[in-house]
């Protein structure tokens, strides 16, 4: 396959697991505006618990089902346990805790499992190829964009067409008005927890089919790259976030495909650059938290 | 609205527990206004209310009642406290003093989600439209917990004819409604929570004054399909031509406590209370 080619397919796929993590994120700022660091750590739950199992000789969808289920439990877990009790407190507060909650979770897997990258093994039909149109594409990439296609549509049909996300919607712009309709608040923040960790466990099993290996401290690079897809689609809107993660895919293998190898550790800073022109041209964001969505 | 529309099968919940519990058979459809339920004490009973926004008091010591079928309103100048009393009441905000009571049971302190299942709703100031939201969406969300789903959908049914307006725009996003539609709205999605006591906070601000009427006489019809209302308005004048009782709060305090027709007798005192003039 051409270089070109080659690299939109890495972006595209790349840019999927941060879409699907921005949106996760996007979930909970738009409803509590909680920046949630501790985000990253959903992943590597779901990483350790296939890792578990990979020892246990059960197969891989066993893997993949257990580790979303955990990140979904998890994310469920940090809202009872870290940001109920502080519902009331102010936002950079809930911001410090779930920092806090980060470092927790990612130096206990560090204490207890090992601090260096364990493997993850990829069942065998992820390398083999195949044939559209004269391009070899690997099943790898094929899965990991309809698995995208399906959780972003599934997400879609679960806001627009159930009760509860319809309220996850309206509580996204007045909480209270909510409760005000009877019901009840902690159903909708749960519910917004619960999706954050089950898109998070569906980008983690995705990234670990792209990597093959899970380790302490990944998440927080994962969870900065989705707050930066965050910032350039307009804090607060969920679609938004998703077109950040895509691009921030896109910029980030362009980057690393394209510059000369002594400079790839600009990777990062770069990117930085980039969201940091695209904030001074359109500093709500790309997509415009109130206002777009009702053109 | 015409008599004729009586039939509106609503079921208010009869708020002894737990969400929306209203079996079909208690609907109180026919003229239910005329013929409240026995219920010995008032439907509504605040007590000594005192509500706090850190050191400053807000309301000071208020006794408000309301009885089945009954309008009653809560007047007073920007500022009074008026909209405290109906967030105390609805546990937006919590007294530091006294007491709510709602069909004799003590409520003081609940959630909100727990009034609104309990059979208390509130339009509140400036609408609270979820304006990225379409129309249908909002009603939607007002039946989200009720369980008798097929009451619902006829209460739904019902609001498209009494405001056909919100039928035309159903598909529309509750945000493109003018001031008058939306008014409308937010009074057909609390409606939709299965309210026994209909709060309304400030339903006339920023209404052109003949929407203003209109408002006024669709909430009088209100109560002619079964709807106890508490009414805050500064609009007082207005209000107390069609209520059964007023109270004159200002400065927090309740300063005067009379039915209506005996308060527009009073246009002196109104005027020193409300700075309202004819």
């Amino acid at each position: 396959m051409n270089t070109v080619g080659q690299q939109l397919l890495n972006g595209l796929t790349l840019g999927s697991t941060y879409a699907l993590m921005a949106l996760g994120v996007a979930m909970v700022f738009s409803i509590l505006h909680l920046a949630n660091f501790a985000h990253g750590e959903l992943l590597t739950i779901c990483g350790y618990v296939m890792l578990g199992l990979r020892y246990t000789g059960a197969p891989w969808i066993v893997w993949v089902i257990a580790g979303i289920a955990a990140s979904t439990v998890a994310a469920l877990i940090m809202e009872r346990l870290a940001f109920r009790p502080m519902r009331h407190a102010n936002p950079i507060a809930m911001m410090v805790a779930s920092l806090g909650l980060s470092i927790l979770i990612s130096y206990a897997f560090e204490a207890f499992i090992s601090p260096r990258a364990r493997a993850i093994p990829q069942p065998d039909w992820m390398n083999t190829a195949l044939s559209l149109g004269g391009l070899q594409i690997r099943m790898q990439y094929i899965l990991i964009i309809v698995v995208t296609i399906v959780a972003l549509v599934g997400t879609l049909i679960l806001l627009r067409r159930t009760v509860i996300g319809t309220a996850m919607r309206a509580a996204a712009e007045d909480f209270d008005a909510v409760r005000l309709m009877g019901v009840k608040a902690n159903r909708v923040i749960a519910a917004a927890f619960a999706l954050s960790g089950f898109l998070a466990g569906i980008a983690a099993v995705l990234i670990f089919a792209i990597r093959g290996s899970v380790s302490p401290h990944m998440g927080f690079a994962l969870v900065l790259n989705a707050f930066i897809a965050n910032v350039i689609g307009g804090l607060g809107n969920i679609w938004g976030a998703v077109l950040g993660g895509f691009i921030v895919g896109f910029i980030e293998t362009g980057f690393r495909a394209f510059l000369p190898s002594n400079a790839s550790g600009f990777t990062n800073g770069l990117l930085f650059l980039i969201v940091a022109i695209i904030l001074i041209i359109r500093p709500e964001g790309l997509i415009a938290p109130k206002s777009a969505a009702r053109v | 609205m015409s008599a004729d529309k009586e039939q509106l099968d609503h079921q208010p919940n009869t708020g002894t527990e737990g969400p929306a519990q209203a079996g079909p058979s208690t609907s109180i459809s026919k003229a239910a206004a005329a013929t409240p339920a026995a219920a010995p004490g008032p439907i509504l009973d605040v007590q000594h209310l005192t509500t706090r926004y850190g050191p400053i008091e807000a309301v000071r010591d208020v006794n408000i009642h309301v009885d089945e079928g009954e309008i009653v309103g809560v007047l007073g100048p920007n500022g009074a406290g008026k909209s405290t009393i109906l967030g105390s009441i609805m546990g937006l905000v919590h007294p530091s003093q006294g007491k709510v009571l709602f069909m004799g049971q003590d409520v003081t302190g609940s959630q909100p989600e727990t009034m609104v299942r309990l059979g208390v709703g509130l339009v509140p100031e400036g609408r609270r439209l979820f304006k990225q939201l379409t129309v249908s969406d909002n009603l939607r969300l007002g039946a989200a917990t009720r369980k008798d789903k097929a009451v619902a959908k006829k209460d739904l049914d019902d609001m498209f004819e009494l405001f056909p307006i919100l039928k035309d725009r159903r598909n529309q996003l509750a945000g493109l409604l003018s001031g008058g539609e939306a008014q409308q709205l937010a009074i057909a999605r609390t409606i939709m929570t299965g309210p026994r006591l209909l709060c309304l906070d400030e339903p006339s601000l920023g209404l052109a004054p003949k929407l203003v009427d209109a408002v006024f006489e669709l909430i009088k019809g209100l109560r002619s399909r079964g709807y106890t209302i508490l009414l805050v308005e500064q609009n007082a004048l207005q209000v107390l031509e069609f209520a059964d009782r007023a109270y004159i709060l200002r400065s927090g305090k309740v300063q005067m406590d009379a039915n209506a027709e005996s308060l527009q007798d009073e246009k002196e005192l109104l005027e020193a209370y409300l700075g309202v003039r004819d």
